[in-house]
Protein backbone atom coordinates (compact mmCIF):
# COMPACT_ATOMS: atom_id res chain seq x y z
CA UNK A 1 0.00 0.00 0.00
CA UNK A 2 2.53 2.14 1.14
CA UNK A 3 4.55 1.36 -1.78
CA UNK A 4 1.76 2.23 -4.58
CA UNK A 5 1.20 5.58 -2.76
CA UNK A 6 4.39 6.51 -2.91
CA UNK A 7 4.47 5.82 -6.56
CA UNK A 8 1.05 7.26 -7.28
CA UNK A 9 2.43 10.39 -5.20
CA UNK A 10 5.40 10.94 -7.16
CA UNK A 11 3.51 10.55 -10.60
CA UNK A 12 1.18 13.43 -9.27
CA UNK A 13 3.60 15.70 -8.34
CA UNK A 14 5.46 15.95 -11.80
CA UNK A 15 2.26 15.76 -13.65
CA UNK A 16 0.40 18.46 -11.77
CA UNK A 17 2.98 20.44 -10.21
CA UNK A 18 1.47 20.63 -6.48
CA UNK A 19 2.92 20.05 -3.66
CA UNK A 20 3.20 15.90 -2.29
CA UNK A 21 1.74 17.32 1.09
CA UNK A 22 -1.23 18.50 -1.02
CA UNK A 23 -1.52 14.68 -1.92
CA UNK A 24 -3.64 12.60 0.72
CA UNK A 25 -5.78 9.80 -0.37
CA UNK A 26 -8.97 11.70 -0.68
CA UNK A 27 -7.61 14.84 -2.37
CA UNK A 28 -9.71 14.87 -5.40
CA UNK A 29 -7.99 15.10 -8.94
CA UNK A 30 -10.35 17.64 -10.29
CA UNK A 31 -11.25 19.64 -7.09
CA UNK A 32 -8.39 19.47 -5.25
CA UNK A 33 -5.33 19.25 -7.38
CA UNK A 34 -6.37 21.28 -10.22
CA UNK A 35 -6.14 18.81 -12.99
CA UNK A 36 -8.55 19.30 -15.88
CA UNK A 37 -9.89 15.95 -17.66
CA UNK A 38 -7.13 15.99 -19.75
CA UNK A 39 -4.71 15.83 -17.08
CA UNK A 40 -6.51 12.85 -15.15
CA UNK A 41 -6.66 11.15 -18.32
CA UNK A 42 -2.99 11.69 -18.89
CA UNK A 43 -2.62 10.81 -15.15
CA UNK A 44 -4.16 7.18 -16.07
CA UNK A 45 -1.86 6.71 -18.76
CA UNK A 46 1.16 7.03 -16.60
CA UNK A 47 -0.15 4.80 -13.94
CA UNK A 48 -0.92 2.32 -16.46
CA UNK A 49 3.05 2.68 -17.61
CA UNK A 50 4.46 2.87 -13.91
CA UNK A 51 2.15 -0.01 -12.98
CA UNK A 52 2.16 -1.90 -16.02
CA UNK A 53 -1.14 -2.63 -16.70
CA UNK A 54 -4.56 -1.37 -18.97
CA UNK A 55 -7.00 0.72 -17.00
CA UNK A 56 -10.37 0.32 -19.27
CA UNK A 57 -12.20 4.15 -20.13
CA UNK A 58 -15.17 2.46 -17.83
CA UNK A 59 -12.80 1.90 -15.28
CA UNK A 60 -10.67 5.26 -15.66
CA UNK A 61 -13.69 6.90 -15.64
CA UNK A 62 -14.35 5.77 -11.83
CA UNK A 63 -11.44 6.69 -10.38
CA UNK A 64 -11.39 10.41 -8.81
CA UNK A 65 -9.77 10.42 -6.14
CA UNK A 66 -5.67 9.35 -5.22
CA UNK A 67 -7.55 6.91 -2.67
CA UNK A 68 -9.34 5.41 -6.04
CA UNK A 69 -6.45 5.45 -8.09
CA UNK A 70 -4.24 3.50 -5.38
CA UNK A 71 -7.23 0.82 -4.14
CA UNK A 72 -7.72 0.21 -8.24
CA UNK A 73 -3.83 -0.18 -8.36
CA UNK A 74 -4.04 -2.45 -5.24
CA UNK A 75 -6.88 -4.86 -6.26
CA UNK A 76 -4.84 -5.28 -9.83
CA UNK A 77 -1.45 -6.25 -8.41
CA UNK B 1 11.57 19.94 -43.15
CA UNK B 2 10.79 16.17 -41.51
CA UNK B 3 13.79 14.74 -40.94
CA UNK B 4 13.40 12.80 -37.42
CA UNK B 5 9.90 12.26 -37.88
CA UNK B 6 7.80 9.27 -38.44
CA UNK B 7 4.38 9.16 -40.08
CA UNK B 8 0.80 6.88 -40.58
CA UNK B 9 -0.72 7.82 -43.74
CA UNK B 10 -4.22 6.10 -44.23
CA UNK B 11 -5.44 5.00 -47.65
CA UNK B 12 -1.65 5.46 -48.63
CA UNK B 13 -1.59 2.94 -51.70
CA UNK B 14 -3.38 5.07 -54.66
CA UNK B 15 -4.52 8.70 -55.42
CA UNK B 16 -3.88 11.67 -52.78
CA UNK B 17 -2.57 9.29 -50.38
CA UNK B 18 -0.04 7.99 -52.09
CA UNK B 19 1.48 11.28 -53.59
CA UNK B 20 1.08 12.28 -49.35
CA UNK B 21 3.07 9.61 -47.88
CA UNK B 22 5.92 9.96 -51.07
CA UNK B 23 6.12 13.59 -50.41
CA UNK B 24 6.36 13.45 -46.65
CA UNK B 25 9.40 10.69 -47.32
CA UNK B 26 10.68 13.20 -49.89
CA UNK B 27 10.95 15.72 -47.05
CA UNK B 28 12.78 13.06 -44.82
CA UNK B 29 9.62 11.26 -42.67
CA UNK B 30 10.09 7.61 -42.36
CA UNK B 31 6.19 6.56 -43.48
CA UNK B 32 3.63 3.69 -42.49
CA UNK B 33 1.53 3.29 -45.54
CA UNK B 34 -1.97 1.87 -44.42
CA UNK B 35 -4.11 0.10 -47.11
CA UNK B 36 -7.13 -1.97 -47.14
CA UNK B 37 -7.57 -3.98 -49.87
CA UNK B 38 -4.67 -3.13 -52.27
CA UNK B 39 -1.16 -4.51 -51.21
CA UNK B 40 0.26 -4.83 -54.09
CA UNK B 41 -0.16 -0.91 -55.24
CA UNK B 42 0.91 0.06 -51.09
CA UNK B 43 4.27 -1.94 -51.37
CA UNK B 44 5.15 -0.18 -54.67
CA UNK B 45 4.54 3.42 -52.19
CA UNK B 46 6.66 1.31 -50.10
CA UNK B 47 9.68 0.17 -52.34
CA UNK B 48 8.83 4.21 -53.56
CA UNK B 49 9.55 5.27 -50.20
CA UNK B 50 12.59 3.20 -49.66
CA UNK B 51 14.21 4.00 -52.91
CA UNK B 52 14.46 7.80 -51.54
CA UNK B 53 16.48 6.87 -48.61
CA UNK B 54 13.59 6.51 -45.78
CA UNK B 55 12.16 3.91 -44.02
CA UNK B 56 8.62 2.70 -44.56
CA UNK B 57 6.33 -0.86 -44.70
CA UNK B 58 2.82 -1.20 -45.88
CA UNK B 59 -0.08 -2.02 -42.58
CA UNK B 60 -3.45 -3.13 -43.84
CA UNK B 61 -6.04 -2.29 -41.42
CA UNK B 62 -9.58 -1.69 -42.27
CA UNK B 63 -9.93 2.00 -40.99
CA UNK B 64 -13.73 2.02 -39.66
CA UNK B 65 -13.17 -1.33 -37.07
CA UNK B 66 -11.15 0.33 -34.26
CA UNK B 67 -9.35 -2.94 -33.70
CA UNK B 68 -7.79 -3.08 -36.58
CA UNK B 69 -6.61 0.61 -36.03
CA UNK B 70 -5.27 0.24 -32.37
CA UNK B 71 -3.39 -2.61 -33.33
CA UNK B 72 -1.96 -1.08 -36.75
CA UNK B 73 -0.87 1.89 -34.41
CA UNK B 74 0.44 -0.08 -31.34
CA UNK B 75 2.52 -1.57 -34.59
CA UNK B 76 3.69 1.78 -36.17
CA UNK B 77 4.66 2.90 -32.42
CA UNK B 78 6.57 -0.64 -31.93
CA UNK B 79 8.47 -0.39 -35.11
CA UNK B 80 9.38 3.37 -35.82
CA UNK B 81 9.63 4.46 -32.18
CA UNK B 82 7.53 7.22 -32.30
CA UNK B 83 4.87 9.24 -34.12
CA UNK B 84 4.92 12.71 -35.06
CA UNK B 85 2.10 12.85 -37.69
CA UNK B 86 -1.05 11.17 -39.01
CA UNK B 87 -2.56 11.92 -41.93
CA UNK B 88 -6.30 10.92 -42.28
CA UNK B 89 -6.75 10.12 -45.92
CA UNK B 90 -8.56 6.33 -46.26
CA UNK B 91 -11.85 7.50 -47.89
CA UNK B 92 -14.52 5.81 -50.82
CA UNK B 93 -17.54 6.68 -52.21
CA UNK B 94 -20.50 5.45 -52.99
CA UNK B 95 -22.71 7.88 -54.72
CA UNK B 96 -26.52 8.09 -55.31
CA UNK B 97 -29.63 10.61 -54.84
CA UNK B 98 -30.70 10.80 -51.51
CA UNK B 99 -33.72 9.29 -52.38
CA UNK B 100 -32.29 6.14 -53.63
CA UNK B 101 -29.23 6.08 -51.44
CA UNK B 102 -29.36 2.44 -49.71
CA UNK B 103 -28.92 2.58 -45.77
CA UNK B 104 -25.71 0.46 -46.33
CA UNK B 105 -24.43 2.95 -48.92
CA UNK B 106 -24.85 5.53 -45.79
CA UNK B 107 -23.04 3.40 -43.20
CA UNK B 108 -20.20 2.53 -45.41
CA UNK B 109 -19.19 5.82 -46.16
CA UNK B 110 -19.83 7.72 -42.78
CA UNK B 111 -18.19 4.34 -41.09
CA UNK B 112 -14.73 4.29 -43.55
CA UNK B 113 -14.89 7.89 -44.31
CA UNK B 114 -16.03 9.63 -40.78
CA UNK B 115 -15.69 6.92 -38.10
CA UNK B 116 -12.45 6.11 -39.21
CA UNK B 117 -10.89 9.30 -38.70
CA UNK B 118 -12.49 9.01 -35.15
CA UNK B 119 -10.68 5.82 -34.87
CA UNK B 120 -7.36 6.93 -36.15
CA UNK B 121 -7.15 9.61 -34.21
CA UNK B 122 -8.12 8.00 -31.09
CA UNK B 123 -5.55 5.55 -31.43
CA UNK B 124 -2.89 7.74 -32.02
CA UNK B 125 -3.76 10.31 -29.32
CA UNK B 126 -1.98 8.75 -26.47
CA UNK B 127 1.32 8.41 -27.94
CA UNK B 128 1.17 12.08 -29.58
CA UNK B 129 0.33 13.29 -26.07
CA UNK B 130 3.05 11.52 -24.19
CA UNK B 131 5.69 13.42 -26.95
CA UNK B 132 4.00 16.41 -26.17
CA UNK B 133 4.01 16.69 -29.68
CA UNK B 134 2.05 15.67 -32.82
CA UNK B 135 -0.06 16.43 -35.89
CA UNK B 136 -2.64 15.40 -37.15
CA UNK B 137 -4.14 16.26 -40.41
CA UNK B 138 -7.23 15.09 -41.73
CA UNK B 139 -8.06 14.75 -45.77
CA UNK B 140 -11.81 16.23 -45.78
CA UNK B 141 -13.52 17.73 -49.15
CA UNK B 142 -14.52 20.87 -50.39
CA UNK B 143 -18.18 19.34 -50.90
CA UNK B 144 -17.60 19.36 -46.93
CA UNK B 145 -18.22 23.17 -47.23
CA UNK B 146 -20.39 23.87 -50.40
CA UNK B 147 -22.29 20.56 -50.72
CA UNK B 148 -23.01 18.31 -53.69
CA UNK B 149 -25.89 16.56 -55.25
CA UNK B 150 -25.55 12.55 -55.47
CA UNK B 151 -23.18 12.60 -52.14
CA UNK B 152 -25.16 12.76 -49.03
CA UNK B 153 -23.02 10.46 -47.56
CA UNK B 154 -19.85 11.56 -48.77
CA UNK B 155 -20.53 15.11 -47.87
CA UNK B 156 -22.34 14.91 -44.89
CA UNK B 157 -18.50 12.58 -43.63
CA UNK B 158 -16.57 15.32 -45.07
CA UNK B 159 -18.26 18.18 -43.48
CA UNK B 160 -18.45 15.81 -40.14
CA UNK B 161 -14.86 15.47 -40.38
CA UNK B 162 -14.37 19.88 -40.14
CA UNK B 163 -16.25 19.35 -37.14
CA UNK B 164 -13.96 16.85 -35.46
CA UNK B 165 -11.33 18.98 -36.48
CA UNK B 166 -11.77 21.67 -34.94
CA UNK B 167 -12.91 19.79 -31.64
CA UNK B 168 -10.26 17.85 -31.31
CA UNK B 169 -8.01 20.87 -32.28
CA UNK B 170 -8.89 22.15 -29.01
CA UNK B 171 -8.76 18.94 -26.95
CA UNK B 172 -5.29 18.89 -27.86
CA UNK B 173 -3.86 22.38 -28.21
CA UNK B 174 -2.45 22.28 -24.65
CA UNK B 175 -0.55 19.15 -25.73
CA UNK B 176 1.13 20.72 -28.39
CA UNK B 177 -0.80 18.77 -31.10
CA UNK B 178 -2.30 20.55 -33.69
CA UNK B 179 -4.87 19.15 -36.36
CA UNK B 180 -5.99 20.88 -39.21
CA UNK B 181 -8.24 19.42 -42.28
CA UNK B 182 -7.46 19.77 -45.93
CA UNK B 183 -10.38 20.44 -48.56
CA UNK B 184 -9.66 19.51 -51.77
CA UNK B 185 -11.52 20.55 -54.45
CA UNK B 186 -11.34 18.20 -58.14
CA UNK B 187 -7.95 16.22 -57.87
CA UNK B 188 -7.31 13.95 -60.81
CA UNK B 189 -7.14 10.18 -59.02
CA UNK B 190 -8.71 7.24 -59.42
CA UNK B 191 -11.44 8.04 -57.59
CA UNK B 192 -12.87 10.79 -59.85
CA UNK B 193 -11.67 9.36 -63.05
CA UNK B 194 -14.79 7.00 -62.92
CA UNK B 195 -16.84 10.66 -63.54
CA UNK B 196 -18.88 11.03 -66.68
CA UNK B 197 -16.74 13.41 -69.06
CA UNK B 198 -20.00 15.64 -69.15
CA UNK B 199 -19.30 16.09 -65.32
CA UNK B 200 -15.96 16.12 -65.29
CA UNK B 201 -16.35 19.30 -68.10
CA UNK B 202 -19.50 20.53 -65.94
CA UNK B 203 -17.10 20.87 -63.18
CA UNK B 204 -14.04 22.45 -64.75
CA UNK B 205 -16.01 25.50 -65.42
CA UNK B 206 -16.48 26.05 -62.09
CA UNK B 207 -12.97 26.40 -61.46
CA UNK B 208 -11.39 29.44 -61.18
CA UNK B 209 -7.54 28.42 -62.11
CA UNK B 210 -8.82 26.43 -64.72
CA UNK B 211 -7.66 22.98 -63.88
CA UNK B 212 -8.43 19.67 -62.25
CA UNK B 213 -5.73 19.35 -59.07
CA UNK B 214 -3.02 17.56 -58.89
CA UNK B 215 -2.58 14.96 -55.74
CA UNK B 216 0.57 16.69 -55.76
CA UNK B 217 -0.95 19.78 -54.72
CA UNK B 218 -2.72 18.40 -51.56
CA UNK B 219 0.74 16.29 -50.72
CA UNK B 220 2.67 20.25 -50.80
CA UNK B 221 -0.23 21.26 -48.54
CA UNK B 222 0.14 18.24 -45.70
CA UNK B 223 4.01 18.64 -45.66
CA UNK B 224 3.56 21.84 -45.07
CA UNK B 225 1.10 21.12 -42.08
CA UNK B 226 3.73 18.68 -40.94
CA UNK B 227 6.56 20.52 -40.85
CA UNK B 228 7.21 22.21 -37.93
CA UNK B 229 6.91 26.00 -39.92
CA UNK B 230 2.88 25.42 -39.60
CA UNK B 231 3.23 25.34 -35.62
CA UNK B 232 0.79 28.65 -35.05
CA UNK B 233 -1.88 27.13 -37.09
CA UNK B 234 -5.05 24.43 -35.74
CA UNK B 235 -8.14 23.71 -36.50
CA UNK B 236 -8.16 25.01 -39.22
CA UNK B 237 -9.61 23.55 -43.11
CA UNK B 238 -7.60 24.67 -45.61
CA UNK B 239 -9.75 24.67 -49.54
CA UNK B 240 -7.22 23.23 -52.14
CA UNK B 241 -9.57 23.57 -55.39
CA UNK B 242 -8.41 26.04 -58.01
CA UNK B 243 -10.63 28.63 -56.32
CA UNK B 244 -13.78 26.96 -56.41
CA UNK B 245 -15.37 27.59 -53.13
CA UNK B 246 -14.58 31.10 -51.68
CA UNK B 247 -15.42 31.94 -48.55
Amino acid sequence: MADVLERVTKIIVDRLGVDESEVKLESSFKDDLGADSLDVVELVMELEDEFGMEISDEEAEQIVTVGDAVNYIQSKL
Amino acid sequence: MLSGKTALVTGGSRGIGRAIAIDLAKNGADVAVNYSGNEEKANEVVKEIESLGRKAFAIRANVANADEVNSMVNEVIERFGRLDILVNNAGITKDNLLMRMKESEWDDVININLKGVFNCTKAVTRQMMKQRSGRIINIASIVGIAGNAGQANYVAAKAGIIGLTKTTAKELAGRNITVNAVAPGFISTDMTDQLPEQIRNEMLKQIPLGRFGEPNDIANMVTFIASDKSSYMTGQTLCLDGGMVMY
